[in-house]
């Protein structure tokens, strides 16, 4: 039984990694080894192919649009998120609950129904290409997730504190800068984390919007890329492991957050 | 609130002090939500209201995608779906897709959570690891699987360097055998987020519960069967919600794999690839638009029903 577990639990690891190591490994053979031997070992280990990648600009230039796209994304969702989750939570007004349906009926509106129209909408703003293009409905499509956290979040602060701020003459939007944000900051992280993520990895999106090659994000660029050197198998392998990293290292950063983030979610 | 409103209304001849902040509603307290909430709700209703309404409009034209639509057909596009043997298809692929998903994932994910969530060794790590094909982009596990599945690839490679030449498949382009190949795929992608799920869900329920039931004599299954899965009756039903509506709308890594590696989507079409297929790639926006009404409708009343019948037990206790 005890034995039985670590077993288990190990064959578990190897299905779950063992892809993500084949394409690592890979990247350090050559084509004929991969030929040869679909499924060995590096023999000799050549780091040819990592060094072609990181050497040329291709590769950077890609990290850095998708940097820029995630970074505006998830200061985008989070910002605006906030400033209507605020409202939603402690202003009663009429049209609220409209308001509210509003952004949870998002949820059910995935970008694959809305990507002509989208397109053509971005077309006609002058966008195509560009990366406000991808950044935009990025932010909106991300806003309904974001609403649906931080409004049982906004609402658990208590009432008693905003009362206590009142009477020290502090506004209700000086309450908003001084008292919310602070507290919210863990609420705020899940939902920057998760905005993140999604946009980092996003695919369909910036496959309608961006055409021209110098645009590209990551995930267009390691499509690209494995098109483009569909011969050489191993070139593809280092491309695809190196765009892997970054999403790596974010998620074994946040990691506790990222979980924290999608179970908090859920039950919202 | 209310509540209290009330009580100091009547109890107390005088306006409370509370009174003179409540008439402030009016004109600042307007502008604050205009302002606070103003931009959120522009950014959504010009990137996703806006686009979904257009594409309800465009579905009632033949267009080319050039120039203001103007061959308006009403619904002869639905009817075109209707009669259409390759969105049939589409819709039968996602509606295996979610069965499936729910069958194979559902008891996979609740065995390993309840695996994991017992005490042992590297636990944590191992919920880290397992959680790692979820993060992933779906083009990167895409590329990845196409690889390692072609038919001179790296699996077919294990099994004949084992003897199991037999076991060898055209995984990809075998049609019967594609939709397997994907919720292969599929299961290992997303099974990660499954297990989270349950073991948050485990979490919440009280240690004291599984105690009383080992003092009573009853065993580890014993327990599991009928305190731990009863309890995690909520988490499960949320999960199968979301992966239903996940199936239903699957694009990337099918449209990503058959579409860029074995150029056929024949045996894992969903209704979104073929939308993509129809309405970009071969240009009849109009009809893609309508294939995009269906699937959005299609996912709406499931939506629906499944909230109003399966989570309603769950919400009534919180309301």
């Amino acid at each position: 039984m005890r034995h039985s577990r670590y077993f288990v639990a190990l064959v578990l690891i190897g299905v779950m990694l063992g892809p993500v190591f084949y394409i690592i490994i890979g990247g350090f053979r050559t084509n004929s080894q991969i030929t040869v031997d679909p499924a060995g070992l590096p023999d000799p280990w050549v780091i040819g192919n990592y060094t072609d990648v990181l050497t040329g600009d291709v590769f950077w230039r890609q990290v850095g649009n998708s940097t820029i796209v995630a970074v505006a994304t998830t200061l985008g969702v989070v910002a605006l998120g906030v400033m209507a989750s605020y409202v939603l939570a402690r202003y009663r007004f009429k049209g609220r609950a409209a308001m509210y349906a509003l952004f949870a009926a998002g949820l059910m509106f995935p970008a694959t129904v809305a990507i002509t129209p989208l397109y053509i909408l971005i077309k006609n703003l002058g966008l195509v290409n560009t990366l406000p293009g991808v950044i935009l409905p990025q932010i909106a499509f991300g806003l309904p997730t974001t609403v649906i956290i931080l409004v049982p979040f906004l609402r658990a602060i208590p009432r008693e504190l905003e009362e206590a701020a009142a009477i020290d003459r502090c506004s209700r939007l000086g309450f908003f800068w001084r008292m919310v944000l602070p507290l919210s900051v863990p609420g705020l992280i899940t939902v920057g984390i998760l905005a993140f993520v999604n946009s980092w990895n996003s695919y369909l999106l910036p496959l309608f919007i961006l055409n021209d090659q110098d645009g590209f994000t990551l995930p267009l660029g390691v499509q690209a890329f494995s098109s483009q050197y569909s011969v050489d198998t191993a070139k593809v392998l280092a491309f695809t492991s190196l765009s892997m990293i970054p999403a790596l290292v974010f998620f074994s950063l946040f990691e506790r957050r990222i979980v924290g983030g999608l179970t908090g979610a859920v039950k919202g | 609130m209310t509540v209290t409103e009330v009580r100091t209304g009547g109890g107390v001849r005088t306006p409370p002090p509370v009174r003179p902040r409540r008439r402030g509603i009016g004109w600042a307290q307007r502008l604050e939500i205009v302002a606070l909430s103003g931009p959120a709700i522009l950014v959504f209703i010009g990137f996703v209201i806006v686009p979904v309404a257009m594409a309800a409009y465009y579905g009632f034209y033949r267009w080319k995608g050039f120039g203001p639509p103007t061959d308006f057909v009403g619904l002869d596009n639905y009817v075109t779906i209707l009669q259409d043997p390759a969105f049939h298809e589409a819709l039968i692929h996602n509606g295996q897709i979610v069965v499936l998903s729910l069958i194979i994932q559902g008891p996979i994910a609740v065995g390993l959570a309840l695996l994991l969530n017992q005490r042992m060794r590297g636990r944590s790590l191992i919920r880290v690891l397992i959680f790692v094909p979820y993060v992933i982009a779906e083009v990167i596990a895409g590329t990845a699987w196409a690889l390692l599945l072609q038919s001179d690839g790296a699996v077919n490679g294990v099994l004949r360097s084992v003897g199991l030449d037999g076991l060898a498949q055209d995984w990809l382009s075998n049609p019967d055998l594609a939709i397997w190949t994907l919720m292969m795929i599929l299961t290992w992608k997303y099974i990660g987020f499954a297990v989270i799920l349950f073991l948050a869900g485990m979490q919440n329920i009280p240690e004291e519960l599984s105690e009383a039931a080992a003092m009573d004599g009853a065993t580890y299954w014993q327990t599991q069967w009928r305190i731990t899965l009863p309890l995690l009756g909520p988490t499960i039903r949320i999960w199968a919600f979301l992966s239903i509506i996940g199936a239903l709308q699957l694009f990337d890594l099918v449209y990503i794999i058959w579409g860029q590696y074995v150029a056929s989507t024949a045996g894992t079409s969903t209704m979104a690839t073929y939308m993509v297929t129809e309405g970009r790639n071969a240009a009849n926006y109009g009809y893609g638009n309508a294939v995009a009404v269906v699937l959005f409708t299609i996912s709406m009343i499931i939506a629906l029903v499944y909230q109003r019948f399966v989570l309603r037990r769950d919400t009534e206790g919180h309301a």
